[in-house]
């Protein structure tokens, strides 16, 4: 299966390299995924990936699903940053029915993404902490993301798992709690996140152990088809949201964060920055959202009663209420034959959906371009050479998501 | 600015008759290719000075179990990062023989990209370095996206079909 | 339309509400307290369950909140948290688990060492959730023996706890000798595990 021990140079210690499994279920990998490993005392000769322990097919399921029944798989793929998956799904299916979204919508949805994003960023920077052997970050800011699960249950309901919005826009609106929990958020994180890079960013310990570990070459990251804060760390500055902005992105004011060698110090520097960059585009966009007044603060979706499945009070009151749900969740819409691919900037970067639909109810293939899945090959360029901790640190900065990468 | 007319007529000047079906869904070029000259375009699309195609988006597999002689496609997204550029370009091929050319040797992304489609439609890239199963279980003996085949496992015994329906 | 919500925005002060864990029934007197053996084993068992988090998928990232300081599941006994299965009483199963997995989750499971209990926690372990395909096993009830099923796609971290205070329930009353009582060892023949 795998080559057995690897004959070591003259001169060396040993004669064959160990091989270690760092298994499917180890404290370390965050999801199920398996390296095996062979050492030459603590470096590592060589490494051979296995994924796969959680494929759950979700490609094949889409093709069995009418458009609102797979949001909720799209959902549980990158599940630490789940509303930007809904959010890039439904922009795909407006992109193939020709769907405008109304301002309001759209800055709203760029809310729940960059709160998403903070979301997975912050997990990420604080288990890259632990891995290193510091815990305290961790405990301290998964309260901070306890008050974004808030935020995110007053629009939708769920925490973690969040299935939110509609083709169109929002199931309901924002409330007043939901504006005073983004406000509070807005008002106490930036403290919280000093503190947190303090604890980390100039500590030598830190330092040391993630300069010039896990380094690419900004030629070899393009290669691989890196995208997101993995390969602007490399100094590759792609963003999907400067590139191809969608959901209004053009209206505001952000950097892109880039970094120099790729290593693992400047991964974590530039996830920590886009943190930065995320509370800027929320507070805009916050005030944005305030300046709208009257009827047009009442809006939250869309006027496409095709697509848009009608709120319940309408549903048992008026006639054509009643008729559009009915068509809609049996699947007796209309829908244009085509393929479109969209993508949007999610927490790893360019999450993509290829969509071919030939007029069913259901799509006729959808694939999913996952950038967990895309970066994880560059793994063993990565660590080879390199110690055993150093690639456990690789491991955790690259933020590999088992869901994302087996779909 | 490289626009979608500019790249027609370049793939047209060095390809002429060998690709077809030049269209632009929802703004992105898509055109067709035979399957024997996939790395030849690529290899053009990447190379090419004013093209500069260097980034695989994604590559996957689609079944149409009614075209016969043309069942498999396989569609590659690339993009230019410079000019900000997408394009499609697919290759279509037959089922009983799904042999084509691997693209590992111009990008790395491929190298797992092709396994996925490997695993999923029993396509075989010629010259892959390690063309094995990568999501589904080794021992597996048949490729399960292909059209054919159910979503559910047909052993389970508990799932009533006149309540849950297939 | 908005419900009164009270956490998280009004500052409420801290209730000296702490709870202790109730003595069990015996005779008592000066200097000595006698109880059956069970009952001690028990209580002392159930406030101290070592769990090992076998986190696969989304239901590890409310996992990973229940053990945070929001709802702190160390408060009932659970703060460390071992990824040895030989050092463990509790193996929580927190997400789906794929057929490639399976072989996996029955090796640790041997593993472990008596007195075990299963955890399955979230739709997908319980019984494969959302995911009926070829290649999700529907339910680890499948291949290990399951003690408490904890439903939700993710369950909310009070719904873990509630999880977890059950287990406490079944190793707290759990007799001293069922594990090596026949109907035990029927249960594990009927898995295939000596």
């Amino acid at each position: 299966m795998v080559d057995q021990h690897i004959k070591l140079p003259e001169g060396s210690i040993e004669k064959t390299t160990t091989t270690l499994n760092l298994g499917p279920t180890h404290p370390a990998t965050h999801g199920v995924f398996q390296n095996i490993l062979e050492l030459d005392g603590e470096r590592i000769v060589s490494a051979e990936q296995t994924i796969g322990y959680i494929h759950r097919a979700f490609e094949k399921i889409a093709e069995r699903r009418p458009l609102y029944q797979i949001t909720p798989l799209t959902d549980r793929m990158n599940y630490c940053s789940a509303p930007i998956n809904n959010m890039g799904w439904h922009l795909t299916c407006e992109k193939l029915l020709g769907v405008k979204i109304p301002k309001r919508v759209d800055y709203l949805r760029i809310i729940i993404m960059e709160l998403a994003r903070i979301a997975d960023h912050l997990i990420c920077n604080s288990i890259v902490g632990v891995d290193a052997g510091a815990y305290t970050g961790f405990l301290y800011l998964m309260q901070y993301r306890e008050l974004i699960y808030e935020i995110w249950e007053e629009i939708c309901g769920s925490r973690l798992t969040t299935n939110i919005g509609r083709i169109g826009g929002f199931e309901r609106n924002f409330n007043d709690i939901a504006f005073q929990k983004l406000e509070k958020f807005l008002k106490e994180y930036p403290k919280v996140l000093k503190e947190f890079e303090n604890l980390f960013q100039r500590n030598r310990i830190f330092m040391d152990r993630t300069m010039g570990t896990g380094a690419i070459s900004a030629e070899r990251a393009v290669n691989y088809g890196f995208t997101g804060p993995n390969l602007r760390a490399a100094g590759v500055d792609y963003d999907v949201r400067v590139h191809t902005p969608y959901s209004s992105y053009e209206d505001f004011q952000f950097n892109v964060p880039v970094g120099t060698t790729g290593d693992n110090y400047d991964r974590w520097l530039v996830r920590e920055q886009e943190m930065w960059q995320s509370l800027s585009i929320i507070e805009q966009a916050y005030h944005k959202v305030q300046e709208f007044k009257g009827t047009e603060a009442e809006i939250y979706h869309a006027d496409v009663p095709e697509y848009y499945l009608p709120s319940k009070e309408d549903v048992y009151t008026k006639m054509e209420a009643l008729i559009w749900h009915f068509k809609i969740i049996m699947g007796e819409i209309d829908m244009p034959v085509g393929e479109v691919y969209q993508s949007v900037e999610g927490g790893n970067g360019e999450l993509g959906f290829y969509f071919i639909s030939d007029g069913g109810r259901t799509p006729y293939r959808l694939h999913f371009r996952r950038p967990c899945f895309i970066y994880y090959q560059a793994f063993e360029e990565l660590v080879k050479g390199g110690m055993l901790s150093d690639a456990i640190i690789t491991m955790s900065s690259l933020n590999l998501i088992a869901g994302e990468m087996d779909s | 600015m490289l626009t979608n007319q500019r790249i027609q007529q370049r793939i047209k000047e060095k390809f002429a008759d060998q690709v077809s079906k030049f269209e632009e869904p929802y703004g992105m070029l898509t055109f067709e290719a035979p399957k024997d000259l996939n790395l030849k375009v690529l290899n053009f699309l990447y190379d090419d000075e004013e093209l500069k195609f260097r980034f695989l988006t994604t590559l996957c597999a689609v079944h149409y179990p009614d075209n016969k002689g043309r069942e498999l496609a396989i569609v590659y997204h690339l993009h230019n990062l410079v000019d900000n550029v997408r394009i499609r370009f697919k290759i279509y091929t037959d089922i009983n023989q799904p042999d084509i050319y691997t693209a590992t040797g111009l990008f790395s992304a491929a190298n797992w990209l092709e396994r996925e489609t490997y695993d999923f439609y029993g396509v075989n890239f010629i010259g892959h370095p390690n063309l094995k199963r990568i999501l589904n279980v080794d021992e597996m003996d048949y490729f399960p996206m292909r059209k054919e085949y159910p979503l559910e496992d047909q052993t389970r015994t508990d799932k009533d079909d006149e309540m849950f329906g297939r | 339309m908005a419900r009164p919500v009270s956490y998280n925005l009004i500052e409420k002060p801290l209730e000296p509400d702490i709870s202790l864990a109730e003595m069990p029934e015996g005779h008592q007197g000066e200097g000595f307290f006698a109880t059956t053996l069970n009952k001690v084993i028990g209580l002392a068992r159930k406030n101290s369950i070592w769990p090992l988090p076998f986190a696969t998928s989304c239901c590890g990232i409310e996992f990973m909140a229940t053990m945070a300081s929001h709802y702190d599941l160390a408060r009932f006994g659970s703060e460390r948290v071992g990824f040895s299965p030989r050092q463990c009483d509790l193996l929580m199963v927190m997400g789906t688990i794929a057929k490639k997995m399976g072989p996996v989750v029955k090796q640790v499971y041997l593993q472990m060492a008596e007195p075990r209990w299963v955890l399955a926690m979230g739709a997908c372990a319980s019984s494969g959730g959302i995911f009926d395909t070829y290649s999700v096993l529907q339910g680890i009830d499948q291949i290990i023996p399951v003690d408490v099923y904890i439903p939700g796609c993710p369950p909310r971290p009070e719904a873990v706890i509630d999880g977890v205070i059950r287990i406490q329930d079944l190793v707290g009353k759990e007799s001293l000798r069922r594990r090596n009582g026949e109907q035990y060892k029927a249960l594990l023949e009927s898995y295939g595990i000596q």
